[in-house]
């Protein structure tokens, strides 16, 4: 058969190639899609076979027509040399391109507090003591963890710095410190039972291997709830970044307390402000209460900024919603600015303190939309409008408004009559 | 002897607290614990004996790369590394002094929280390398040029958690989230 590639076939090929090399190290956006060639008969072989190599089927490789990447947070500047000290890198997830409720392993976002640089740890090298106020001191290596009875778990870790504001162009910018794994590894409180928690235990302070030995403060009771120590995540060991080989996960807590390259569970009796929990401390108590843990939240990733709706007609509205504070039990969709509401699909199960996907069908008919997602949770408690959380807080409301503590207001994206889609804080 | 060292034991496994355990993991030494016992509380538990004052600390602050990140007289400016001289004195709030980075000299409640990050952050590339006679006298360089105590003050493991720091009682202690599935904040229907 004719193995030359039709003209038409190179030009469509060259392309999306010149269209992803655009794409990489940027957001991607909608492209303007590419006619499909539907004449040519099926029997002829339109897209050409590529042979796999030892490397790919090893491990696997995305499409590469698929560039979705993750990004710098916006505004900070990009860590690359060992001097960058300070500079924390702070890699977003891009959540415009994302599918259902949980983030690949590779675009799952990630923050550290020396630039790029992550501790190289060999596992059979790691382990984990438990210690402080308990009556039987243990170590524990990876092999005896594994031991253990296990629990596998969708939770979302989401950074206390992931908070829209007004100069943020699209979702990954305004959103993209959050994301949800399934996380596999052995309840804390199966290790706290196993050295036995002497009677004043109150806190535990967790604390990582890395250069800076990470550590946060967390009340007992929470550990003996659901904190896990995790040793896998989607099906594979913890990826560095995320803290291989050993992280904590305490659902709902804010970013940080989500202990990487976990090394060390100290229990004590007191809170002791030490290296990260320093970072929460505030002037006033409703900034500081509200620093701990995330409320319900949710935001539409599609249609949203930098996002173009190309015709008039049907589309779903999608997006995620979630809550530190337990599972979403319902989300609502505004397509005028919040005037009415509307009840969104869940898809599938809503599990707490984890990412759930909804969807709207929406007839766009044309015209300027202000669109916008809202979410319950099981509590009762509401996901706020920025102007509701600013007159909870008697504070004066401009697009500049940031509520006190963890920012888990409502987004608002806005559709121009040409169906581009902006940022719609106002 | 024997008899003797075998009956705790048995007692031990009779007990329901054990019984319950899976058994797995190991005890550590007494050196892997004193390795591990890093964490210091604000009452100065925990603090390795040692001393040091300003003056050693502001020799340290050069010949450990101090300044290579943090400038002369920790003034900032040279990379992104923070300030850690306030631009402002005593004569204004703690909250007002304008600090550099998290301000830690200077906005810590406790004196042990310098100590702490010094001692296990410190310096970059190097953490953990510095002695506890250099950790005392490097915080107290910090205090004394921040005037929160005098140039020729001693800080040890006796006297540092006692440094009366600038902030003093102003800043929020921790909320009531204790108990898992309480409200963020009373009253707040977000």
């Amino acid at each position: 058969m004719d193995s030359k590639p039709s003209n038409r076939r190179e030009i469509l090929k060259g392309g999306a190639l010149a269209a992803g090399a655009a794409a990489v190290g940027a957001v991607t956006k909608v492209a303007e899609p590419a006619l499909a060639d539907t004449t040519t008969p099926y029997t002829r072989n339109v897209a050409p076979m590529v042979p796999s190599t030892d490397v790919t089927i090893a491990y696997g490789t995305r499409s590469h027509y698929v560039n979705s990447v993750r990004i710098q947070e916006a505004g900070r500047a990009v860590p690359k040399i060992y001097t960058d000290f300070g500079l924390s890198a702070h890699i977003q997830t891009p959540l415009q391109d994302s599918y259902g409720s949980i983030q690949a392993s590779s675009l799952h976002y990630f923050a550290t507090t020396k630039g790029s640089f992550v501790p190289d740890i060999d596992p059979a090298q790691h382990t984990l003591m438990v210690q402080g106020l308990v009556e039987r001191p243990r170590i524990f290596t990876l092999a005896d963890l594994k031991r253990l009875p296990s629990v596998s778990r969708f939770h979302f870790i989401e950074c206390s710095a992931n908070n829209h504001a007004d100069n943020h162009k699209d979702v990954q910018e305004s959103h993209g410190a959050t994301s949800n794994a399934e996380w596999t590894g052995v309840l804390l409180s199966t290790l706290l039972k196993e050295v036995g928690l002497k009677p004043n235990a109150a806190w535990f302070i967790a604390e990582g291997a890395e250069e800076i030995k990470g550590a946060d403060t967390i009340p007992i009771a929470k550990g003996m709830e659901d904190v896990i120590v995790a040793y896998a995540m989607n099906g594979e060991p913890v990826r560095p970044q995320n803290g291989f080989p050993l992280r904590l996960v305490v659902p709902g807590f804010e970013g940080i307390f989500n202990t990487k390259w976990l090394r060390r569970i100290n229990v004590t009796d007191e809170y002791q402000l030490n290296m990260d929990d320093f970072g929460h401390l505030r002037k006033d108590l409703t900034t500081a209460t509200l620093g701990y843990t995330w409320g319900p939240k949710s935001v539409i990733t599609f249609p949203s900024g930098s996002q173009k709706l190309p015709d008039h007609g049907w589309y779903e509205i999608t997006g995620l919603a979630w809550s530190g504070q337990g599972a979403v039990s319902k989300v609502e969709i505004s397509t005028d600015g919040g005037k009415t509401w509307h009840v969104a699909e869940l898809k599938g199960t809503a599990y707490r303190m984890a990412h759930t996907r909804f969807g709207f069908m929406w007839k766009w008919e044309g015209g300027e939309h202000v669109i916008m997602s809202r979410t319950t949770d099981d509590n009762g408690a509401v996901q706020p409008t920025r102007q509701q959380a600013a007159e909870f807080f008697k504070a004066k409301y401009t697009s500049k408004y940031r509520p006190p503590g963890l920012n888990n207001t409502i987004m608002p994206w806005k559709i121009a009559a040409d169906g581009s889609v902006t940022n719609g804080i106002a | 002897m024997g008899s003797l060292k075998i009956v705790p034991i048995l007692l031990l496994l009779a007990s329901p607290a054990l019984a319950q355990t899976y058994g797995v993991g190991r005890a550590p030494s007494a050196e892997e614990l004193a390795a591990a016992s890093i964490t210091i509380s604000p009452t100065g538990a925990g603090l390795p004996r040692g001393r040091g004052a300003a003056a050693e600390g502001e020799k340290l602050f050069k010949e450990k790369s101090c300044a290579s990140c943090h400038g002369e007289a920790a003034v900032g400016g040279v990379t992104a590394a923070p300030r850690l001289q306030a631009k402002k004195g005593p004569e204004v709030n703690a909250w007002n002094r304008e600090w550099g980075g998290n301000g830690i000299p200077v906005k810590a409640p406790f004196a042990t929280i310098a100590w702490d990050f010094i001692n296990r952050a410190m310096p970059l590339g190097n953490e953990g390398s510095l002695t506890p006679d250099e950790v005392y006298a490097l915080t107290a360089y910090l205090f004394a040029i921040n005037k929160i105590i005098p140039w020729d003050q001693v800080l040890d493991q006796d006297n540092l958690a006692k440094v009366k720091m600038p902030i003093g009682d102003e800043w929020a202690r921790v909320p009531d989230w204790k108990k898992p599935g309480s409200p963020r904040l009373a009253g707040y229907p977000y």
